[in-house]
């Protein structure tokens, strides 16, 4: 199979060669790159590739420099430079690098809201016909690497939100751990038990954009509609879902989040065991369990989000090995290796075991024995897939505005939302229609 | 005329250098900044074709359909009317705090320098433990003060349920959140402006409070009469360059408020940034913001000079 495909990419290589002179010296290395792969063994694979790595540099780094010994007893010759990068800056940097052309990493680690972006931009090489592809991914994960029909990137985690619970809270409370809320109405009610037998907050809501999107996709709703071209996010639904968040912290089920850094504060309160529940992801549970406030991992519920009218919904995230386009084509062969291997199901198996992390890869899952990937298996369930365009970063800072007005400062909901609305239109995605 | 060159021709070299620096720092950006802000110039649009590479095989190039292009003033009427980001809300925030923070610097800093300006035990003690903020960089002290006025961790608040009062929610409002931006930026700010004001109180004349008090005038008419008018030079110059700067401070806001709530607290300057560097990169709209932010600070340099020009004063 391998084979095949490596050798139709030859030939199709050489055609182009022939008729394209403008390209000719490019095509013609990996012209003779291809042949390579088709006829030796991986051994003879000979490059340097530089990794920028946006995970965690003292927690999550080491188990991938485990990995890369691995890959290394394979392919002895190909040298990875693994650099850990700091996640928030690392947009920027690599499009600063990538747009001057010197000082970017040949293999990135990709959130994947900045795939389609950086593909759109020119940024990063299609995967097409490589040896990368060949590997069974979770479908929404990967569809967060398709843009204008090429692939360019594969899942190495993957991750969605979910109902994070304190057990131990609950049965203070007189609530069964083993059966969370499925509502928001349930919720409401399980606050209620909280704060009257426990004397803790029910739950904190993070007033960050994405924290909401549950809401919003419980009600059927999304930020905009790609095939019509649409903006959404001040529809009836919308409207309705955002609504609900806003009476929950009126009527006093959840904290009132604080307007500076309201994230670190949820995340606090929840390890200090002040807080019986948050809306947050798989991310977070090392930092959880490991709390000595907390009372480890079995005191750790996770259950899917809540439902709205329309059912439950949660946002899928995670991040994506990607190719920069810069990259000299003499190493294609060997970053395509690298990737495989990185994003294999045994290697994925082995970062979920060792880190907690949901992987990418469909055929892991069988593998894997951490019980933190079992907890988030049906939370899972529900995860639905971003709209994947270029734009889709842009969506969040007026929405994080919104979440800031709605919860903190109590302001209605639907001009809120109009407002977004019109952000999207003016900023983002001004070819969109309003509703 | 050629005679003079072959007479001066050392001079023209001499200014060469840096003629050649300012050109290429200063005026080639400031010129590139100016042609950017007509254009609708963005991260996506600067290239005139998109190229698609598969690795390991083709590169296929199609001409970009909507390179960026001229559109003439759009971008000015696009910010000045508030279709694109809050300009209005963002220039009174950036006058009030710059206002704010000016005049407290300077307040500050002259009254510390008049008490530092005489002899007693400790004095260099003083001085130094005075001077340490200025030393500490400017985003540390930001995230100081974040934590400061944290809602429920911070020392404030603590100190305010302490003595039974109600804790502020200090990020809440757009007043207290800019509030606590300008406290901030004022306890970074003074020491300059005490020191500089220290190195003016020990260029006056000491004869002339001698006069002074022989002639059986007040402190206060001291004060008035002597020290103002002698420090009048250095003020004029602290008070352009601490209004420049405070006018352009970016990492106060930006660490402090983080625009909370909501944006409400956005500068001028933040402002840009955002409009700049938040997803697709939009290079015109920058460009745009800051031909705005020169302009203003163009225009009160030259009316403060003026002003200061028709009281006998020039620098």
């Amino acid at each position: 199979m391998r084979r095949f495909k490596a050798g139709s990419a030859g030939i199709a290589v050489a055609a182009l060669a022939l008729t394209l002179a403008a390209c000719g010296s490019d095509s013609g290395d990996s012209d003779s790159n291809t042949d390579n792969e088709a006829d030796s063994s991986s051994a003879d694979l000979s490059a340097e590739l530089t990794w920028w790595d946006t995970s965690d540099a003292t927690n999550e780094a080491p188990a991938y420099d485990k990995l890369i010994e691995k890959f290394n007893e394979k392919y002895p010759d190909v040298t990875i430079k693994h650099e850990t990068v700091p996640f928030d800056q690392t947009q920027n940097k690599f499009k600063t690098a990538a747009e001057s052309g010197s000082g970017a990493p040949d293999i990135l680690r990709a959130e994947v809201a900045w795939t389609p972006e950086f593909a759109s931009l020119g940024y990063l090489y299609a995967l097409d016909g490589t040896a990368a592809l060949d590997n069974n991914f979770l479908e929404t994960p990967l569809s967060s690497n398709v843009y204008e029909d090429k692939t360019y990137g594969v899942p190495q985690v993957t991750d969605t939100l979910g109902l994070m619970y304190n057990k131990a809270l609950f049965e203070k409370a007189g609530l069964d751990p083993e059966a969370p809320p499925t509502t928001w109405d349930e919720v409401r009610e399980a606050a209620k038990a909280l704060k009257s037998k426990a004397k803790v907050d029910g739950i904190y809501l993070n007033s960050g954009g994405y924290f909401l999107l549950p809401f919003m996709y419980g009600e059927g709703a999304d930020l905009v509609d790609v095939d019509s071209q649409t903006i959404t996010v001040n529809s009836p639904e919308a409207v309705t879902g955002i609504q609900t968040a806003q009476d929950m912290v009126k009527d006093g089920t959840s904290v009132k989040p604080t307007a500076n850094d309201p994230y670190g504060t949820m995340m606090t309160l929840f390890k200090e065991q002040k807080v019986a529940m948050i809306i947050n992801g798989p991310w977070e549970v090392a930092g959880i369990s490991d709390d000595p406030n907390f009372g480890g991992i079995d005191n750790l519920g996770v259950a899917p989000v809540p439902a709205g009218g329309a059912g439950q919904g949660s946002p899928v995230g995670g991040h994506n090995y990607v190719v920069y386009s810069g990259m000299d084509d003499k190493k294609a062969e060997a970053a395509a290796a690298f990737i495989a291997f990185m994003s294999s199901a045994e290697s994925e198996a082995f970062i979920a075991d060792e880190l907690g992390l949901l992987p990418g890869n469909a055929d892991s899952y069988d593998m894997v024995s951490n019980e933190r990937v079992a907890l988030w298996a049906d939370a899972m369930e529900v995860a639905q897939p971003r709209p994947w365009i270029p734009e889709g970063g842009q969506f969040f800072a007026p929405l994080d505005e919104m979440a800031t007005e709605v919860l903190i400062q109590g302001k209605p909901v639907q001009p809120a939302l109009d407002k977004v609305a019109d952000t999207y239109k003016s900023d983002a995605v001004p070819d969109y229609s309003l509703e | 005329m050629r005679k003079r060159f072959d007479k001066h021709w050392y001079a023209w070299a001499m200014v060469l250098p840096t003629v050649i620096v300012l050109g290429v720092l200063v005026f080639y950006p400031l010129v590139r900044g100016v042609a950017q802000s007509f254009t609708n110039l963005n991260e996506s649009n600067q290239r005139d074709e998109i190229c698609t590479k598969i690795l390991g095989g083709a590169e296929t190039c199609k001409p970009n359909p909507d390179a960026a292009q001229f559109v003439g003033l759009d971008n000015y009427v696009d910010v000045l009317t508030g279709a694109q980001g809050d300009f209005w809300l963002q220039l009174v925030n950036t006058l009030v705090w710059t206002v704010a923070c000016v005049v407290l610097h300077y307040g500050i800093g002259l009254g510390l320098a008049v008490m530092l300006n005489r002899d007693f035990r400790g004095r260099s003690f003083y001085r130094v433990a005075l001077i340490l903020p200025w030393a500490v960089p400017s985003f540390v002290a930001a995230f100081a003060w974040r934590f400061i006025f944290d809602e429920r961790f911070g020392v404030i608040n603590g100190a305010l349920r302490a003595i039974g009062l109600d804790p502020v929610s200090w990020f809440e409002q757009r007043w207290t959140s800019l509030f606590t931006a300008i406290v901030a930026n004022v306890w970074l700010g003074v020491p300059f402006m005490m020191v500089a004001l220290l190195g003016g109180l020990q260029s006056i004349n000491g004869d002339l409070y001698e006069a002074a008090e022989i002639d059986g005038a007040s402190p206060w008419q001291r004060f008035v009469n002597i020290t103002l008018p002698g420090l009048r030079p250095v003020s004029s110059t602290v008070i352009l360059l601490g209004t420049i700067w405070t006018f352009n401070m970016f990492p106060i806001i930006y660490f402090v408020t983080r625009g909370q709530p909501a944006g409400e607290t956005e500068i001028l300057v933040t402002g840009a940034y955002r409009a700049a560097f938040e997803g697709i990169r939009d290079y015109s709209l920058a460009a745009t913001y800051g031909v705005l932010i020169l302009s203003i600070l163009v225009v009160y340099a030259g009316v403060y000079k003026r002003v200061l020009a028709k009281q006998g004063e020039v620098f």
